[in-house]
């Protein structure tokens, strides 16, 4: 983002300290929670039973990690997370290179080869970012099973792309709309045609744009749950629904150190894009927020 | 394309292939979203149960919602959530926003760590929550460990409270991101308008009471729409934070609807349920929409 453009005012070095004291004390608020995670993943359950959340491990041991990953039960299962870390992938590869591809070549014609009635079909498109998935629980469930593809991997990644088709759509629209029109006149005088025009001027400009909408989709997709819950059955349960299962479990001792393990396990992939390309992800979130 | 075909079939292909491309897309729209939302709102009047029927009863199953104790406490709950989330991410962000805007050194460090908490899924954030704010492991806990023995905070136990404990955790997840809102805003007002107050001799408070935050109404509305359907949206967050209790305590739209679907075996007042959150969403974003698209033409 752009360095601050305001006048500073003349503070004083009192008031100054003041304004980082409290900025510092609110990353602390941010930082908390994973920290306390973090912290507490490492330690042995004994340990949390009678210490302090706030306080480093005494015995540091990685045994909560190595459980949540491969032998911690979920459901019945002593199979640890990682079948279902397995299982997001799946899901989140084919149905984010689906969906960011469709975005692009709808983004494409509803700006480059505008037709009678394109404003209400993206106006459709637009709507359906935002419906609440509720509406359309009943029937999905109903049409997956029709076309024989209920509590799999297709089935989930069906169901992404469709409901994220709006937004990568609503993304490549707005990136392609700004590109300058007479670059698409000169390509289309000179003989090319609808596909040369697409791969030749525009997808290689496109590169921001796509890393924009691969991460929007990779973290909506890998932070679903209630697509997951409502359709994956226990083969294709993705990797939320599987930590929520192993977290509120009602069965055995509760092993928090476990939970937290497998808590960071499932954030870590989405952090570590946000770590890398926080400002892409900014610019989504942006791009989504503030339509037009 | 294929050279051998005559004028008039390419110049017709030509026409024709942009509205081939785009009609994938289209139908997988119109099937899935608009489609179902029919579907659903069908059904909303059938006498369905476990599975759907199509026997047509009128609007029993929106009488029988509104007589429903459990829906009336999940509107009450979502409009204290809502209301609270809303109204807390907003004020939180602008003054993040105001005060990171200060010329800060270590912006770079501070922005992301308000920000990365947006990148997480509702499901780790009330797994971290509901152990944070358990009484007898976290903080409660923490505070008697170090000698304040009288703190007290129990209200994810608390039938009366523990909807404020949901707004917590959703405060703490989308705050971060109304602040990357206000900015983005504030970065975008004309610096000489703020020097020429200055030089009039606003004072600081007056300078952004008057002039900054009136510029950042757009932001505001944005953050509004954004929030407001996340709010009646929330589902996840209240599953992992406390699966909906104590009791029904922490009941809301969502959770509403999915288990008088799913489990309760009422299809038909579940989906009633499901067409209200619709209207309550599509009355917010409809509006706006209309608005954003028309601006720009």
């Amino acid at each position: 983002m752009a360095r601050s453009t305001q006048p500073s005012f003349g503070t004083g070095k009192l008031m100054r300290a003041a304004l980082y004291a409290v900025l510092i004390l609110f990353a602390v608020y941010y930082l908390l929670p994973l920290f306390v995670m973090l912290v507490n993943s490492v330690k042995t359950l004994d340990e949390i039973r009678g210490g302090n959340m706030m306080s480093l491990p005494e015995v540091f041991t990685i045994e909560p990690w190595l459980n949540a990953w491969s032998r911690a039960q979920i459901g019945v299962e002593p199979t640890g997370l990682s079948p279902y870390f397995i299982n997001s992938i799946m899901m989140v590869v084919p149905a984010v290179a689906i969906s960011t591809a469709l975005g692009a070549m709808n983004g494409y014609v509803l700006t480059k080869w505008r037709f009678p009635g394109d404003k209400i079909i993206f106006g459709l498109m637009l709507f359906a970012c935002f419906i609440p998935f509720q509406i359309v629980l009943i029937p999905m469930a109903r049409v997956l099973g029709m076309i024989g593809i209920a509590g799999t991997t297709s089935g989930l990644v069906l169901v992404h792309v469709v409901y994220g088709l709006g937004f990568t759509t609503l993304f490549f629209r707005n990136y392609y709309a700004a590109f300058p029109d007479e670059l698409i006149k000169a390509a289309k005088m000179d003989g090319a045609g609808f596909w040369r025009t697409f791969t030749r001027i525009l997808l290689p400009s496109s590169g921001p744009i796509i890393v924009v909408t691969v991460i929007w989709q990779f973290t909506n997709i890998w932070n679903d749950f209630l697509f997951g819950a409502s359709f994956a059955d226990f083969d294709s349960m993705p990797m939320t629904v599987a930590l929520n299962n192993l977290v509120s479990s009602s069965t055995g001792v509760k092993e928090y150190n476990v939970h937290f393990a497998g808590a960071v396990l499932a954030a870590l992939p989405t952090l570590i894009v946000y770590v890398v390309s926080g400002r892409y992800f900014v610019r989504g979130l942006m791009a989504g927020a503030v339509k037009g | 394309m294929q050279p051998s075909l005559p004028g008039k079939a390419q110049a017709t292909l030509r026409e024709v292939l942009p509205r081939l491309v785009l009609s994938p897309s289209l139908f997988l729209i119109l099937l899935f979203v608009y489609g179902f939302i029919i579907y659903t709102g069908y059904l909303s009047l059938t006498d369905s149960r476990m599975l759907p029927s199509y026997d047509l009863e009128g609007f029993g199953n929106y009488a029988n919602l509104w007589g429903q104790r459990n829906w009336l406490v999940a509107l009450q709950n979502l409009a204290i959530f809502g209301i609270l989330y809303i109204a807390i991410c907003s004020v939180l962000g602008l003054v993040l926003a105001i005060l990171l805007d200060q010329k800060i050194r270590g912006e770079g460090i501070l922005r992301p760590i308000y920000l990365y908490p947006m990148a997480l899924s509702f499901i780790v954030t009330g797994t971290a929550w509901k152990w944070f704010l358990d009484p007898g492991l976290g903080l409660e806990n923490t505070m008697h460990l170090w000698g304040w023995e009288s703190f007290t905070f129990n209200w994810i136990k608390d039938r009366d409270m523990a909807i404020y404990t949901v707004v917590i955790a959703a405060v703490w997840q989308s705050s971060g991101f109304v602040m990357a809102m206000f900015l983005a805003g504030l970065r975008g007002i004309d610096s000489e308008i703020m020097k020429a107050a200055q030089m009039d001799g606003a004072s600081r408070w007056s300078l952004y009471t008057r002039i900054v935050i009136p510029q950042l109404r757009p932001v505001f509305l944005s953050a509004f729409v954004v929030l407001a359907h996340l709010a009646i949206k929330a589902y996840d967050l209240v599953i992992a934070l406390t699966n909906g209790g104590p009791g029904r305590a922490t009941e809301l739209p969502a959770t509403f609807m999915y288990s008088y679907t799913f489990t309760r075996n009422q299809m038909g007042v579940g989906a009633s349920s499901a067409v209200i959150m619709l209207a309550m969403i599509a009355s917010i974003i409809v509006p706006y929409l209309y608005s954003e698209l028309r601006e720009r033409r």
